[in-house]
């Protein structure tokens, strides 16, 4: 081909048609979406606690979209009903993630609703879960002799405790597990999507 | 809302059928004018019979042009005719040393690092409670850091480094503007550095692949328009009639980028819609900038290296559209099964499959130009890296479109062989590719020559082993991962279990890769700073000659 410019234009053209296909319609198709009045209220800590949750990269391992039954047994390993779209408004960034190295998060509010439970794991995934390959997130918490006023103890099992300490979670221990507990979209779909 | 996506998906169909037919219309009725000569203009005028390896020693230069040269079917190719005053090899090779050079060395840092932070990634799932007690050298920040610096400081920078040293040499001509790219390139360099404090201060965007803030990523956009507008001002320069393919791939891949990256960076998506043009992104910088580099690069090496132009220029205009015109819609087969509208996932599907076209097209010319010569490898270090390359492109592409088959998916999605097949393309075809070219091209740039052969052939193998190990097992262990999670007798905790052997396999695949980039760089590490004698340094006329 002879002319630059004819080549740039047809290169940008073909790009910018996908764009449009792939980016502009489904934005216009998903754009009257509403958040449902189920879906569990995005509290400060819940907030603060997603952004840690983006911080940690916690989205590399665990998805947070269930799939329907023909797409896999998700239903049947008590993840929860398929995801909506509408179980997503408001989310920047989302956090669908794409893996599954552990289990999928959707509804894990819903499935572990245990503030204690969690805390542990954060901890120690192996103390509650021996098979787990998570990495332990030891810097959201403290450990010490004396357990500070107004803070909260974790209660690690005392194998997995440093000796003659406590483990005392952090606030922002406190709102990951906030935000986690607020992952529960298990209210039925609304009759008006799809 | 049903019956409106089927009549829009039936027409996306049909637009991309009839793009098809004018495509190959154009091509076998000459529309783009090529000249019988056209694959051969990157053979030199003066010496067209010569075969050509700088990474190659004097001896095993020999053997390869007895090999290919002297055997009774070659022909030499005859260069077509150029416009007034082509610059020779020298001057091209001149006029773009300095941006080559601080390209090439700043990819083989950031390759270097990044690979490192790769491993540590990947022990952290043999050893889960090493270095827990710093934000800083958490898995998901270790991870972030890998994945962006090995695609936007090694593959970008690398890729950007051998296109620009390309270009000139594709259009007879010296390179526009030098400085403006080397501007470029420390705004380049210098959105990485400040990505990576970013990325330690907790400081990430959150989406996978667009970790950087996005202040920083202005940084790139300028960067990459910077190192892009000489390299569009230099093909409006040229001294030949016709554009070689590998032009097109790498003029194409500067137009695309800024558009894909500024499009993925805008701040106004949010939920399902923020999914969707993630991974629109995600793929198309897979498609339309590291295939292009890859691709560009290994149609001129091929032949460069062989002498003997590609199998069918033809078929090279028609992989090149319709990589463009298919691979832009691939992007949302990783979202299969989700939330997302299905016309679109099925859009991505068939745009998927349909990209067999396209790598079919760039198979045949690629594997059908080296057919009966692969003795040849033995004798060309460049060869080695491009052809592997090659294939593993082949392999990963058909590996690709099978993976975005919904039936395929069910089980391949959410586990490791999404990661192994990440790995075999970004790695395998891309990162061979630019380690052969860099292999070639060195030599032309520092007028030495590389010392050890053998440690050329170290990096190839370790390489080759951590790729193997990785694509290849890895991927078996994320296939019976998906397999055991589609089957809801097995326990999840059981099927992380069964991960544990593989997640150590990929340890030792990143072990070996790492250990195959220090030999590279420390080989030009001691090439560059080796004192001039007669084995390493090559006098600048024999290089003319050579050329």
């Amino acid at each position: 081909m002879r002319r630059t410019i004819g080549f740039i234009v047809v290169a940008i053209g073909i790009l910018a048609y996908a764009t449009v296909l792939l980016v502009g319609i489904p934005s216009l198709q998903l754009n009257e979406l509403a958040l449902p009045a189920e879906h569990s209220p995005i509290t400060e800590p819940v907030a603060r606690g997603r952004e840690l949750y983006i911080q940690a990269g916690c989205i590399y391992c665990h998805s947070q979209q269930t799939r329907d039954v023909n797409m896999g047994p998700d239903i049947q390993r008590n993840w929860g009903r398929y995801a909506i779209p509408s179980d997503y408004v408001g989310d920047r960034p989302h956090l669908l993630g794409t893996m599954r190295t552990g289990p999928d998060l959707h509804n894990i509010g819903a499935r572990q609703p245990s503030e204690d439970w969690h805390l542990i794991h954060l901890y120690q995934p192996r103390s509650v879960l021996p098979n787990s390959i998570m990495p332990s997130y030891q810097y959201l918490f403290l450990e010490s002799s004396q357990v500070p006023q107004g803070m909260k103890e974790v209660p690690v099992p005392d194998q997995w405790k440093p000796e003659g300490k406590r483990v005392i979670a952090t606030q922002d221990a406190l709102d990951l597990v906030a935000y986690l507990q607020s992952l529960d979209h298990t209210y039925p779909i609304p009759a008006t999507t799809e | 809302m049903l019956p409106i996506s089927a009549i829009l998906l039936a027409v996306v169909f049909l637009v991309s059928i009839i793009a098809l037919l004018i495509l190959i219309w154009s091509i076998s009725s000459g529309q783009f004018s090529m000249g019988p000569g056209s694959p051969n203009v990157i053979f030199d005028r003066k010496n067209p019979g010569k075969v050509e390896d700088p990474a190659s020693t004097d001896d095993k230069r020999e053997n390869l042009q007895q090999l290919l040269v002297a055997s009774s079917q070659y022909r030499i190719p005859q260069p077509p005719p150029e416009k007034n005053d082509p610059a020779s090899r020298r001057d091209s090779d001149a006029s773009t040393a300095l941006i080559t050079r601080y390209l090439l060395a700043s990819s083989c840092v950031w390759l270097v690092l990044g690979s490192f932070f790769g491993l540590a990634a990947s022990l952290k799932f043999n050893f889960p409670d090493w270095l827990n007690q710093d934000y800083e050298f958490t898995f998901g920040v270790l991870r972030a850091l890998h994945l962006n610096l090995v695609i936007y400081g090694w593959v970008s920078m690398a890729g950007m480094g051998v296109s620009i040293w390309l270009i000139p040499r594709l259009l007879k001509t010296t390179l526009a503007s030098q400085s403006l790219a080397i501007v470029g390139g420390h705004l380049w360099n210098l959105g990485l550095i400040i990505g990576v404090f970013a990325l330690f201060a907790g400081m990430t965007d959150g989406v996978e692949w667009l970790e950087f803030p996005w202040k920083t990523d202005l940084l790139f956009a300028l960067g990459g328009a910077l190192i892009g507008l000489p390299i569009l001002s230099t093909i409006r320069r040229r001294k030949v009639h016709h554009l070689y393919v590998s032009v097109w791939y790498i003029g194409a891949a500067f137009v695309w980028f800024p558009f894909l990256f500024i499009i993925a960076n805008l701040p106004i998506y949010e939920g399902t819609q923020h999914a969707i043009v993630n991974w629109w992104y995600a793929h198309n910088v897979l498609g339309l900038w590291i295939t292009p580099f890859g691709l560009g690069a290994a149609y001129y090496f091929i032949p460069k290296v062989i002498g003997k132009p590609i199998h069918s220029y033809q078929l090279s205009l028609l992989g090149f559209w319709a990589l463009a015109l298919f691979y832009s819609q691939v992007g949302l087969h990783h979202l299969i099964g989700g939330p997302v509208p299905t016309w679109l996932v099925s859009l991505s599907v068939v745009s998927s499959v349909m990209m067999l076209i396209p790598v079919a097209a760039v198979a045949i010319n690629h594997h059908r130009t080296m057919w009966g010569h692969f003795r040849a490898l033995r004798f060309s270090p460049t060869l080695l890296f491009v052809v592997t390359g090659a294939i593993m492109y082949t392999l990963v592409s058909a590996q690709g479109s099978a993976q975005s088959l919904r039936i395929v998916n069910m089980t391949t999605h959410f586990t490791h062989a999404t990661v192994a097949h990440a790995h075999l393309g970004v790695y395998g075809f891309a990162s061979f590719i630019l380690f052969g070219a860099i292999y070639f091209i060195f030599p032309r740039l520092s007028g030495r020559n590389w010392i050890s052969q053998r440690l050329i052939f170290t990096h190839y193998l370790l390489s080759l082993f951590g790729i193997i190990l990785y694509g290849g097992v890895f991927f078996y262990g994320g296939v019976i991962q998906g397999i055991q999670m589609q089957n809801s007798d097995i326990g999840f905790s059981e099927v992380v279990a069964n991960t544990k052997p593989y997640l150590w396999v990929r340890s030792l695949a990143g072990g070996l890769m790492t250990l195959a980039h220090l030999v590279f760089a420390l080989h030009i590490w001691w090439v560059w700073y080796a004192p001039k004698t007669k084995k390493s340094f090559i006098p600048q006329t024999q290089l003319e000659s050579r050329a």
